[in-house]
């Protein structure tokens, strides 16, 4: 079968086995401890606290919010009183602004979101109350939702692509959620397919996952949603990719955006999370989260409460079977290693991947042999090895004129490239330092104009 | 802190290739071929190849070890698979010390003068069967088989005498005056075939050169036009096609230059064959466009995905 999907990409082993036919367990500690809610890590502004020291919060109450177009607030998980504002490590390795809660074990609701509105939401304030809730990208990014659905009026919506592809390796937290929540999820579509009443909804899967196929395919009664199940490969479920492949439209380079074609899309636990906004007015608070590797005991999917420490998911699978060289959060192809294992999770923590010695890959990079593997492999049809080099020389313009910005660092070329080149680290310094370049040459703009 | 975690940027798994694993294969790919040589061409041979083997690892260990003192590269199996495709491309008379000064020319000169592997601009191997070729002409071209001098099928086809060419069979297995590793056809194809089931290379760059060179010397009526067959099968041009003008560095990254580049070969290969003043191009075709790879890699650079069309771009993977 000839299913749809894009040129280039890899096939790394899948590792779902581990924990695709785990149901979603609930973990929900009721003794007194500490939760962490960092203040950033989505994409815009950074929240700023709504509590401080002392103060007594609820279970869905928001604790930091900003005015800022693109950003989404932040809500405790418990219940409890906020014991520090202060800065705390997160999954990064980076120190930030986080309001700690020391909860009751009690769960005490706040007033849902609705109750704040005063009245059943209606199709026009659905945008409002997915910021409100907090919404943002559930893949890692956590590009906030209501961004994402306040396109410009020149730009109509034709498509909203639900992304169950989950290619990464390893995890099933989207998996599980479609086994488990169809008509959640199916639901959250709807939604936002009241907002667009142009677009048709389409939900998007690999085909690894036949499971799900099944499920959500019995489920949906919607006419205007199809289930597209897609080839298996790597990375299937990069935004470009995954529109490319369900409708055939190339998204231009940076900095468009997919609405420039057309297409909305949303991860499947962002839909879930429209769902339970916009029925039961719950905000972002929980989430699954795939505990796995072969470091770990006994790899589950675990639905957490935000802000818990990423030790105790650990230990409630059984804690580690050996010494872990590397902890991730997220998946192998993107995730992020992590320097510790005592950091909160957030609303971007898709899953935590321990690995041992022998199967963290740990190799030593020798010299390029220009055997052009990145490049057949590059889904973005880039020339991975001559950024690389532009790079490594500080040759930051001619990075740019390879497009280098346009990469989208799925690691496709460093996984295949037999010379172990660190090529990730070298796009990710590229485009740092020449986003960091123009801000500066914007900024220095700005101030000779201001002088005149 | 309990456990000390190491922090790198993803990914953090890879696949199965590495450069020596890489290497692996095509040494893996050579040694039939070399069987059959040395079966056909004497015990010789095979001290022929370890000679290169052995010059060229070495020379690299030396170089790198008490001139550059830099981290010795000889473990990525590199400079094996230069001695060996040097000696493949020696006739199994040549003398001993001839091929070690062709082993220290590639490795030193060629490879490790431009930076080491991944470099060179040009093909080690080859440019060290050209310099043995203008400096030692004779001994270069004497070619025995069966302790009987003979002519290979090129030099036959270029003097016009015919009527000795070699059966289709002896073509297949190797049985005819040649080079010690470009004889064996089969053992040849089936190497490359292993290569390109394997994902080292693709088929792209041998076929091309290979059926390009047939066509084009049938066009230029090359010793009349009456062996296309044999145009392909003798010479070094399997050994060429399969294993030299694939060599990653010195062959273009995209898919586009990989056919120009194969067929600039195979164009430059049957116009020496037809006209030049050697009976055998494919060092030289080549070699020569071995440099033109830069230019060729300027100019079919991939379009990115979601530029203007006005690019090089085939769907394929769609709907």
């Amino acid at each position: 079968m000839n299913l749809p999907t894009f040129l280039g990409g890899v096939h790394p082993p899948e590792g779902k086995s581990l924990t695709e036919n785990k149901p979603v367990e609930t973990l929900r500690p009721t003794d007194v401890r500490e939760f962490i809610y960092p203040m950033g890590l989505h994409i815009g502004a950074p929240c700023s606290p709504l509590v401080k020291k002392g103060d007594a919060v609820l279970a869905g109450q928001k604790i930091g919010d900003t005015d800022a177009f693109v950003s989404a607030p932040k809500y405790s998980a418990v219940s409890g009183t906020v014991k520090a504002v202060e800065p705390r490590m997160v999954y990064t390795g980076a120190m930030e602004m986080c309001v700690v809660v020391e909860s009751d074990g009690k769960y005490t609701p706040a007033p849902s979101l609705h109750e704040a509105l005063g009245r059943k939401p209606t199709p026009a304030d659905y945008v409002k109350l997915i910021r409100e809730a907090g919404i943002v990208g559930s893949g890692g990014a956590c590009f906030p939702t209501h961004v994402k659905l306040s396109p410009p009026k020149d730009k109509p919506i034709k498509h909203i692509i639900v992304n169950s592809a989950e290619c990464e390796p390893f995890l099933n937290c989207d998996n599980r959620l479609m086994i488990e929540n169809p008509d959640e999820v199916l639901k959250g579509l709807e939604f936002v397919l009241e907002v667009f009443p142009e677009a048709e909804g389409v939900i998007a899967i690999e085909n690894n996952k036949t499971e799900a196929i099944a499920t959500m395919t019995s489920h949906n009664k919607n006419p205007r949603i199809k289930v597209m199940p897609l080839q298996v490969k790597y990375p299937q479920g990069a935004e470009k990719m995954l529109i490319w492949s369900v409708t055939g439209k190339e998204v231009p380079l940076v900095p468009a955006l997919p609405a420039d074609v057309g297409c909305i899309v949303l991860n499947t636990r962002t839909a879930w999370q429209i769902w339970a906004a916009i029925e039961k007015g719950l905000p972002v608070h929980e989430r699954i989260i795939t505990v796995t590797g072969d470091a770990i005991v006994e790899p589950k999917n675990l639905l957490v409460p935000l802000g818990l420490n990423m030790r105790d998911l650990i230990h409630e699978c059984g804690g580690f079977t050996e010494e872990p060289v590397k902890v991730i959060s997220g998946g192998p192809m993107m995730g992020i290693a992590m320097r510790s294992i005592d950091v909160p999770v957030v609303k971007g923590t898709s899953g935590i991947l321990a690995l041992t010695k022998k199967s963290a890959y740990l190799a030593e990079e020798s010299a390029c042999i220009r055997c052009g593997k990145c490049v057949e492999v590059c889904p973005m049809h880039l020339e991975p090895t001559s950024l690389d080099h532009a790079v490594r020389r500080r040759d930051y313009a001619e990075f740019e004129a390879l497009g280098g910005m346009n990469c989208i660092e799925c690691g496709s070329c460093a996984y295949t490239c037999p010379a172990s080149r660190h090529l990730v680290q070298s796009y990710k310094d590229g485009k740092a330092t020449v986003t960091a370049n123009r801000r500066k040459a914007a900024a220095e703009a700005k101030a000779k104009a201001e002088a005149k | 802190m309990d456990t000390k975690l190491t922090v790198s940027t993803s990914p953090h798994i890879h696949s199965e290739f590495t450069t020596r694993n890489i290497m692996g294969m095509v040494i893996f790919a050579l040694v039939p071929a070399g069987i059959m040589g040395v079966y056909f061409l004497g015990l010789r041979s095979l001290g022929v190849i370890a000679a290169c083997i052995i010059a060229c690892v070495l020379s690299e260990w030396a170089w790198q070890k008490f001139v550059m003192h830099t981290k010795s590269t000889i473990c990525d199996l590199s400079a094996v698979v230069t001695g060996l495709l040097l000696a493949y491309n020696l006739p199994p008379t040549i003398p001993i010390w001839m091929s070690v000064a062709g082993s220290l020319f590639a490795i030193i000169i060629v490879k490790q003068f431009y930076g080491g592997i991944g470099c060179n601009i040009v093909n080690p191997a080859l440019a060290a069967r050209a310099m043995m070729l203008i400096s030692w002409p004779t001994a270069m071209t004497t070619w025995t088989i069966n302790g009987i001098s003979g002519a290979t099928p090129l030099a036959a086809m270029k003097a016009g005498t015919v009527s000795g060419m070699p059966s289709l069979w002896d073509l297949l297995t190797g049985n005819m005056a040649g080079c010690i590793g470009e004889t064996s056809s089969l053992l040849l194809i089936l190497g490359g075939a292993y290569l390109v089931w394997e994902g080292v290379i693709s088929a792209r760059i041998p076929l091309t050169y290979i059926l390009t060179t047939a066509i084009l010397s049938a066009l230029f009526n090359h010793g009349g036009g009456m062996f296309p067959i044999h145009e392909m099968l003798t010479g070094g041009l399997l050994i060429g096609a399969i294993f030299m003008a694939t060599d990653y560095t010195t062959s273009p990254m995209s898919e586009k230059g990989q056919y120009i580049y194969a067929a600039g070969c195979a164009l430059l290969t049957a116009l020496i064959r037809t006209w030049g003043g050697y009976p055998e191009g494919v060092s030289f075709s080549i070699l020569i466009m071995n440099v033109a790879v830069p230019l060729i890699d300027k100019y079919t650079e991939p379009r990115v995905f979601g530029a203007p069309k006005n690019g090089y771009f085939k769907r394929t993977g769609g709907k």
